[in-house]
């Protein structure tokens, strides 16, 4: 068997037993070090929240909002805000804002939309006035449906 | 890469008296050497859980309305989460029968004796703490079993003299199992037993390898009379060994996990109506058929009174071993002490398999 060490594959290379077995370990090492990484990175990425993205949703009561006011409402799985200007228009936008994903909120006083983190302004077509954020708001559809006098506010994505 | 990062090291802090230690160190050579490895098996098994543990933290949620859901979402939407829970609740099963096989082994072996005292009060600490991983474990899923089981658990802390109300309001969280009493499981589970085990292991080993391995009280004497004793390098002989058991257990458990997936039965609801068959895990299956048996009345003291006293009695009494043998700590035979430990031996595995089949 002593042999079988001094075994010459090519001029500068030498297989021997010792050699052999460190590449079969290896070989073994790195296979099971993978069997176990592989699932395990698998698990830390979290699935699909499995909701569908959000088409539509009821924010609220049409008579529930007064002029010159706005409430945040979900959707899907985030925040969005709608408001009644005080021509009685309504408008809703995402109340994600586009600087560090803070939610918005209405300011009755300058009937602005603002960013109580970094103290963001938004005007009341969602596009900035002042502060950090980079872009305008994400603008979605409102609509009204329902009986007169128990009208739901719709908002879509557009 | 390897050798340059422990030459910077030993640069700093001077690594020879480990380098040292580890190549003199020797693992005796003998008919019971087979023994060794399970204090091994049973460390590996335990760095499972730990691991495997934390994965599944990444997910769980501990309330009652939640709990059970989220393991839902873990075995059936995470990718690979039903192997790491199936490997989490199989490696616990393994841990503790392996842990049950090292103490029984240990125990017969009188490796108990003088000067290694401390390595059992932490080991048989340690083998409480599996257990109590165990228990605690169990009601984590929130299912119909691990709720009713645990109901029946907690009561039995209820029976104890004086203090049972104490304990069991304790153990709950209020007088029923609710989502109070699964909170209090999960911070013990995850936050208190691991911290106490983690410090316990440590000492454990640092015992361990401080002392060497114990060798059977025939070997001594041998070895006193002069005989050489065979030894074994620990690093690389030993290690390899060890290392090739770890690997067997690690197939074994990836193919229970893969072909034998754990069950998460039903969500638990405490208003409905208990399903037959009730019974804890296997582990705790002895206690629980000798509760079962036991006359309500023994001389005039609640039977399950006295049961649960006799188990606190025999806990005592494993803690107190190397105390009571004398003369295993004088190096001689101790056949009193081994029958106890056959005696205990067979109890176990005789009432744990009545114990399943009964109804």
């Amino acid at each position: 068997m002593a042999k079988l060490d001094d075994i010459r594959v090519a001029d500068d290379r030498e297989v021997n037993r010792r050699s052999f077995l460190d590449t079969v370990l290896n070989v073994g090492y790195v296979s099971t070090a993978a069997a176990i990484a592989y699932p395990v990175t698998r698990f830390l990425i979290p699935p699909k929240s499995g909701e569908p993205a959000t088409a539509s949703v009821v924010a609220a009561k049409a008579a529930s909002l007064r002029p010159n006011s706005g409430i945040v409402f979900q959707f899907g799985n985030k925040p969005a805000i709608v408001v009644r200007t005080t021509d009685g228009e309504l408008r809703a936008y995402s109340a994600v804002c586009t600087h560090l994903e803070c939610t918005v909120q209405f300011k009755a006083d300058t009937s602005q939309l603002w960013c109580a983190c970094h103290n963001g302004i938004y005007d009341l077509s969602g596009n900035v006035v002042s502060g950090p954020p980079p872009r305008s708001l994400e603008k979605f559809n409102v609509n009204v449906r329902g009986e007169p006098g128990d009208e739901d506010i719709v908002v879509s994505r557009t | 890469m390897v050798q340059r990062v422990v030459d910077w090291v030993d640069e700093r802090i001077d690594l020879s008296e480990v380098r040292q230690f580890i190549a003199e160190k020797g693992v005796p050579i003998h008919a019971q050497k087979v023994w060794y490895y399970l204090g091994g098996l049973t460390l590996f098994l335990l760095a499972v859980q730990i691991f495997t543990g934390i994965l599944l933290l990444l997910y769980y949620r501990p309330s009652a309305a939640e709990a059970y859901e989220s393991v839902q979402f873990i075995v059936s939407d995470v990718e690979f989460g039903w192997l790491i829970r199936n490997i989490h609740s199989w490696s616990a099963n393994l841990l503790i029968a392996v842990a049950f096989a090292h103490f029984f082994s240990v125990f017969l072996l009188k490796s108990y004796r003088k000067p290694r005292e401390l390595t059992w009060l932490t080991g048989i600490v340690l083998l409480f703490l599996m257990l109590a991983f165990g228990f605690s474990g169990y009601l984590l899923p929130w299912n119909e079993l691990s709720f009713f089981a645990t109901k029946v658990g907690t009561g039995i802390a209820g029976t104890v003299p004086f203090v049972g109300r104490f304990l069991l309001r304790l153990l709950r969280g209020g007088d029923e199992v609710t989502g109070a009493t699964l909170s209090r499981f999960y911070g013990l589970h995850v936050a208190v037993l691991p911290a106490i085990t983690t410090a316990l292991v440590a000492l454990h080993l640092l015992l361990v390898q401080r002392q060497g391995m114990s060798v059977p009280i025939d070997v001594e004497q041998r070895a006193k009379a002069g005989e050489r004793l065979r030894q074994m390098p620990f690093f690389p002989n030993y290690v390899l060994r060890d290392v090739l058991a770890w690997y067997i257990a690690l197939a074994i458990l990836a193919a229970l996990a893969a072909f034998y997936p754990w069950e998460l039965g039903k969500k638990a609801d405490q208003f409905a109506v208990v399903p037959p068959g009730i019974r804890p895990e296997w582990y705790f299956l002895a206690m629980f058929h000798t509760l079962k048996l036991l006359p309500s009345h023994i001389l005039g003291l609640e039977g399950e009174r006295v049961g649960v006293a006799a188990f606190a009695l025999a806990a005592l009494f494993l803690v107190l071993v190397p105390f009571l043998d004398g003369r295993s700590n004088r190096g001689e035979r101790s056949p009193l002490f081994t029958a106890l430990a056959m005696l205990g031996l067979v109890y176990l595995v005789a009432f744990t398999i009545i114990g399943h089949f009964a109804k």
